[in-house]
């Protein structure tokens, strides 16, 4: 690999093209500010298009809804590990930023009245709790996919500039610890490139690829959260995973809760619905963690099912062929095909599977990234700027309500952007030198992996560290476990150091690519791993079998110990830890109690 | 042009299009990853202009022809489609 850095200056260089990235892009173009958007897959092929829900926005649109109870469920929902002052301020800003994707040309659905069309969706509320309220804005269940189409196009028509299939490779800092913009690779010729920018925003997804079972699509791994690991900065609550009880055993597609609303029977490998054991009046229709936490339990103590004693069974059997048809369309399909298994009269393989990342690169929510500093906990990194699932702003805390997801990547995108804008107006500056090093870490890399001899393999790595993370870290926790699974990860992390790739030629090299987002992905997962292992409480997605549920303690939660944000650092693999601001923007905290829905 | 650079031509376009397999939702990476285990090294070339044919649609869309739930209006590109699906059918 030639050492050649070709270097490209813009005002502004995003990195990700999915929601984040996109709406970040529109407030910095159309400020007329050169912007560019490094994508590894074309805009609209970003996992964003798998967000089906909608976004959450208290427009009131068909009864009466207010921010502030958004804010109550988001507080709530997070377990109070989120920032009431970020969340305070998506809520707020919610409607503002719906009503201007509606004019981008994002085709909601509609009411009678031409007004957006709102649903229902878990854990939202109205009148701080009280009973379910119609806060979902969606595009029937393509909402993702619209919401990308309509910020591509204004992107297009404000002269963004895109870099479709490049990879960005490594965050360039300078002796300061300003951010001066990125390396990357362009897939199409192998040549690397730095962009060098006034603002770099990170809108690179998550990276739910580090678990096993996984919903995530595969360019989730992580890419933005494993560069600013190797830049120095530290990783929020990465402890905290959204898991779904019911993902294919082996592949990770999603089957909807609405397969168990319509009479699916979780069954062990003696058949028996175990459930009731567990929840003897909800059965298969308890919540999402006391399914999940009881399917692990099954496995842990030996009654899984197939060769591996590693999954649970969801038997439909029992129903009408003529109903699944009917009501669950999708779910015979997914059993061919992803299970081999026709559920009309076989039993479909399940286990829990990781869904959404909560923590990430630590945010304000400006949007600005923020690290510990000598002066306060939350020092500002000039130049650097994050948003969507790869930050941590933090409103989802240690658990995130539906929809809240899309709402995030807008509201934070936005935000990001304007700062930008704002910083650069406010006193612009030319370009600001780039150090003699800013390539160093990038060619270092690179360097090392054409040169590998007796390496590992990356399939055979990713697949270590996948099934790593799922035993030891997986929906239900084990301190055990969770101690040999720090050990096991950071051997893995050896191997992912030494991979080595046969192919070593340039052009659309995916092998490369592929060892490349291993890199990334190893970070994210170290530091899951360390995170979750000190973290000796339960709190929302974070379950640990020692953390029982007590009269001082409900549901495991210690609020006098733990009431607080984890910040892994790659450096020294090293913990620290900061508070949570439960200071709103405008209104009195929501005061801690116990979550119970 | 010389066998080598067209060699290197079809190569560049495999890999291109496994690249294109990198998809939005799961499924349907899951069932290009199905499909790439069992090909060549490099496509031969009727497969590869079909496969680009199918790589640009939209996810939803591709998905709809993955899952049987619609078929390609060609029937040589829904010929690919079949062979894609080839597990669900045996």
């Amino acid at each position: 690999m030639s050492a050649k850095v070709t270097v490209r200056k813009f005002d502004a260089v995003i990195v990700g093209a999915g929601g984040a990235g996109l709406r970040a892009a529109i407030q910095l173009s159309e400020a007329g500010l050169k912007t560019a958007v490094i994508t590894k897959v074309f805009p609209t092929r970003s996992h964003t298009v798998a967000a089906q829900g909608g976004v959450a926005a208290s427009l009131g649109n068909s009864e009466e809804d207010h921010w502030h109870w958004h804010m109550y469920d988001t507080v709530k929902g997070s377990d109070w590990l989120g920032d009431q002052d970020a969340i305070e301020f998506m809520c707020r800003k919610a409607n503002e930023c719906v009503i201007e994707l509606e004019h981008y040309g994002m085709p909601f659905d509609r009411t009678d009245n031409g007004r957006i069309y709102q649903r229902p969706f878990g854990g939202h509320m109205s009148n701080f709790g009280e009973k379910p309220v119609r806060r979902s804005c969606a595009a029937a269940d393509r909402t993702g996919h619209a919401m990308l189409h309509a910020m591509y196009q204004r992107n297009v028509k404000a002269n963004t500039q895109f870099f479709v299939e490049w990879m960005a490779l490594d965050l360039i800092r300078d002796a300061e610890g300003e951010v001066l913009g990125v390396t990357a690779m362009e897939m199409e010729t192998g040549e690397i490139y730095a962009f060098h920018s006034k603002a770099t925003i990170f809108a690179t997804g998550g990276a739910g690829r580090i678990y096993y079972s996984s919903t995530n699509a595969f360019i989730n791994t992580g890419d933005g959260v494993g560069m600013a690991a190797r830049a120095g900065i530290p990783l929020e609550d990465m402890e905290f995973w959204q898991f779904h009880p019911t993902g294919v055993a082996g592949a990770g597609v999603l089957i909807t809760e609405g397969v168990r609303g319509e009479g699916g029977i979780l069954r062990n490998a003696n058949k028996e619905r175990f459930m009731e054991r567990y929840a003897p009046n909800a059965k298969d229709l308890a919540s999402r963690d006391v399914v999940s936490r009881a399917m692990v339990t099954e496995i842990n103590e030996g009654r899984g099912c197939g060769p591996n004693k590693d999954f649970v069974y969801l038997d439909i059997t029992h129903l009408d062929p003529a109903t699944i048809m009917k009501r669950l369309p999708g779910i015979h399909e997914i059993g061919i095909q992803f299970a081999g298994v026709d559920c009309l009269r076989e039993m479909l393989p399940v286990v829990p599977t990781c869904h959404y990342q909560m923590g990430g690169i630590p945010t304000n929510y400006h949007g600005q990234v923020v690290v510990p500093g000598k002066r306060t906990q939350n020092e500002i990194v000039p130049g650097f700027f994050a948003a969507g699932e790869c930050a941590c702003a933090s409103v989802h805390g240690a658990n995130r309500l539906g929809t809240n997801s899309l709402l995030d990547l807008l509201v934070f995108g936005k935000s990001a952007g304007e700062t930008a804008v704002d910083e650069l107006k406010k006193s612009p500056k030319s370009h600001k030198e780039l150090p003699a090093d800013a390539f160093d870490r990038t060619l270092a890399r690179l360097n090392r992996l054409d040169t590998q001899k007796d390496g590992s393999n990356v399939h055979e790595s990713r697949l270590d560290m996948q099934r790593s993370m799922q035993k030891h870290a997986g929906v239900f926790r084990f301190d055990k476990l969770l101690k040999e699974g720090v050990q096991k990860i950071l051997e893995v992390q050896k191997d992912v150091e030494k991979t080595e790739i046969k192919d070593k030629s340039k052009v659309f090299n995916t092998a490369r690519i592929e060892a490349l987002e291993l890199d990334n992905l190893i970070e994210v997962a170290v530091a899951t791993m360390v995170s979750a292992e000190a973290r000796k409480e339960s709190r929302g997605a974070h379950v640990r079998d020692d953390a029982p549920d007590t009269p001082e303690r409900p549901n495991g939660r210690d609020d006098a110990n733990w009431l607080k944000h984890s910040l892994w650092y790659k450096e020294g693999n090293r913990l620290d830890y900061k508070s949570v601001n439960l200071r709103p923007l405008s209104v009195d905290t929501i005061a801690l109690k116990t979550r119970a829905y | 042009m010389t066998a080598e650079p067209v060699a290197e031509l079809r190569r560049v376009r495999t890999e291109r299009l496994r690249w294109h397999s990198r998809r939005a939702f799961l499924e349907n990476d899951l069932v290009l990853q199905r499909f790439w285990q069992k090909q060549p090294e490099v496509l031969e070339e009727t497969q590869a202009a079909l496969l680009e044919r199918l790589l640009v649609l939209e996810d939803h869309d591709l998905w709809e022809l993955l899952s049987g739930r619609r078929a390609a209006d060609d029937p040589a590109v829904q010929g690919l489609v079949e062979l894609l699906r080839q597990p669900a059918v045996q």
